[in-house]
């Protein structure tokens, strides 16, 4: 039996408004969710078809199931490393509990386990490295970019700058943040791992530019109206920021930040994977270098977590968008 | 009687790309406390530099500006100035609008509570108690121009400067507010100076009515008290001689002492020249398209 079927005998013993209602809900929802779908459907179909038609060094290029099959089995071997995780902690409290019967004054040291990051142990990295270079990159460019905004000397100081290092790709950064971080940022005892300093710096390097620019550009759209306004309440320069230039810039600003995070996204997988920084890009380059007949289909479920992600990140961003922008339907 | 401001002298001149375009030349004006002044005259003429130059955002070339015994030098809410397209932050209440003058101007002078209730009186003043929670672009524009009101009476000013503040609104509206002002005015007895086109408007409101001549270089042409005992009824004023006596008396003024000569390619030039001025002065006819969505 259909769906049209099944609402059509619901609909039947429905009172008529409610019918008519009901039959309208369940035609938007079928406009709504059945393009999506009907493409979702083709694109697998194609996906199939044209895997059968690729022949690589590493078999047959994988279709939809294998690489389900192995999404499964990857969250599979993250549950059986977790398992080993709990068991090796438990013989270790097991152990020490056993000597300190014996020798209550000892003092106990505890190891942490130490087994290969699983996919998921990876995607949490990469998470926690684009995020911390995301942020790092909205502190400085934001306020950066409101100077910048408010005066045309700063303005045409930076302009130049930004113009110069806005197009310069992650991998060409890469080398001399390593070197740069490997001879700088030395510590018996560091704070985070030197790989996830170099990868966050690369990120902030390459998202800085569309947050700075927005930024500047949303400020100097400031209206000249409300501009008087400040000058005839004699606003000092920190309320007139916070009051009427930071509102009006929201909308601008707000945008940069959500192709920022894009950016930081992109960025972030193309350095994990040229440094071998643990994240998602170091899992993809381990399985390329690999090279087993599964390798093709954990990459490919790789790729479609990094798109899944991104787009989270992006939805994540409008919605904090939503929240504190004032205009509204926007 | 001491004047409370006095305009001496002043002149204005703009520097454009095509040289130096002189807007004001040698303005007069003296205006006492408790005096409503309207400025008429054809657009183009200078009235919004006037009101920019007195509310401190633009700085006389020449000649000067003293108000209560001081030069006016920058802008302070002293001469809180109503916009014509209301200027409220679009990203605050009609409540926080307001909130925001009273918290800027009586810092350390008026506790908390007697802040609010300043705001609630100044707001019940111009009838908008309904609607504090609202946001500018819920209200009509007609409510966001007596909020406008409400945010410039709040700052207790010794000038109120008003530039074309009924300009964007239907007549139904312009006449209720036109209502409300005069109510007010008559309460607290404000000094008002107002920009306006309409020669209706100036003859109900006004004390005076200074009538400008056309730039460029635009001075004060004739200065034209109205005598008319208040409160003024508009219905009553409609039918009284006097009244369209001073009524014809403007627009003899415009129409046949300072008739615009629209010669079409000289006038062109003349705009051309008055546009950079004009931007800054608030006239741009890009402001009024803004105002005017009702």
């Amino acid at each position: 039996m259909n769906a049209t079927s099944l609402v059509s005998q619901i609909s039947a013993r429905l009172p008529d408004t409610d019918r008519d209602s009901l039959l309208r809900y369940s035609r938007q929802l079928l406009r709504g969710l059945g393009a999506p779908l009907l493409g979702l459907a083709l694109f697998l179909l194609l996906w199939q078809f044209a895997a059968q038609k690729v022949d690589t060094s590493l078999g047959k290029f994988p279709g939809p199931l294998a690489v389900a099959e192995q999404a499964a089995n990857l969250y599979d071997e993250h549950a059986a490393e977790r398992d080993k995780a709990a068991a090796f902690y438990q013989r270790q409290e097991d152990r020490i509990a056993e000597r300190l019967a014996q020798q209550p004054e000892w003092q106990p040291t505890r190891r942490s386990y130490t087994g290969a990051p699983t996919f998921f142990d990876q995607i949490g990295t990469s998470l926690i490295t684009v995020l911390a270079g995301f942020v790092l990159a909205s502190i400085v460019a934001i306020p950066l970019g409101i100077v910048m905004g408010l005066s045309r000397f700063v303005s045409n100081a930076v302009n130049p700058l930004v113009q110069l290092f806005r197009p310069v790709s992650p991998l060409a950064w890469l080398p001399l943040v390593t070197l740069v971080v490997s001879a700088v940022y030395t510590s018996d005892d560091p704070m985070f791992a030197r790989s996830f300093v170099v990868s966050m710096i690369t990120v902030t390097l390459c998202c800085l530019w569309p947050t700075l620019i927005n930024t500047a550009v949303g400020v100097t759209t400031v209206s000249q109206d409300l501009n008087n306004v400040s000058k005839v309440l004699r606003l000092g320069w920190f309320t007139h920021v916070r009051k009427i230039v930071l509102p009006s810039a929201i909308p601008m600003m707000f945008t940069g930040l959500r192709v920022s995070l894009g950016i930081a996204w992109m960025v972030l997988i193309a350095a994990e994977m040229l440094a071998q920084n643990p994240g998602l890009g170091k899992f993809v380059w381990d399985e390329f270098q690999n090279g087993s007949s599964q390798s093709l289909s954990r990459i490919m479920v790789a790729v479609l977590a990094i798109g899944l992600i991104g787009f989270a990140l992006d939805r994540l961003m409008l919605m904090a968008q939503r929240r504190v922008d004032w205009q509204k339907g926007d | 009687m001491k004047p409370l401001l006095e305009i001496s002298a002043v002149d204005m001149r703009f520097t454009t790309p095509k040289g130096t375009f002189e807007a004001l030349k040698d303005v007069n004006l003296k205006i006492t406390e408790g005096e409503f002044v309207s400025l008429i005259g054809h657009s183009g003429c200078g009235k919004s530099t006037v009101l920019n130059l007195v509310g401190g955002l633009l700085q006389a070339s020449s000649g000067g500006i003293i108000l209560d015994g001081r030069e006016v030098s920058e802008p302070g809410p002293e001469r809180a100035i109503v916009f014509q397209n209301h200027s409220l932050l679009p990203w605050l209440t009609v409540w926080q609008n307001v909130e925001l003058a009273v918290k800027t101007v009586f810092k350390g002078k008026k506790s908390r509570a007697e802040m609010r209730d300043w705001i609630e009186h100044n707001l019940a003043l111009v009838n908008m108690s309904h609607a504090l929670d609202k946001r500018p672009d819920e209200i009509s524009g007609g409510m966001k121009q007596r909020v406008g009101i409400a945010r410039a009476l709040a700052m207790q000013p010794r000038v109120l400067l008003m530039d074309e503040p009924f300009g964007a609104l239907d007549a139904l509206t312009r006449a209720h507010l036109q209502d409300t002002l005069m109510e007010i005015q008559r309460d607290l007895n404000n000094t008002v100076i107002m920009i306006t086109h309409d020669v209706d408007e100036a003859v109900l409101l006004s004390d005076r009515i200074v009538m400008m001549t056309n730039g460029p270089s635009a001075t004060v042409g004739e200065i034209l008290p109205i005598d008319l005992p208040r409160p003024r009824d508009r219905l009553a004023l409609a039918d009284d001689a006097h009244y369209n006596h001073l009524r014809h008396e403007v627009l003899r003024f415009l129409y046949e002492k300072q008739r615009k000569v629209e010669n079409i390619p000289a006038a062109e030039k003349k705009v051309a020249a008055e546009k950079k001025p004009d931007a800054e002065v608030s006239e741009a006819p890009t402001r009024r398209a803004v105002g005017s969505d009702l």
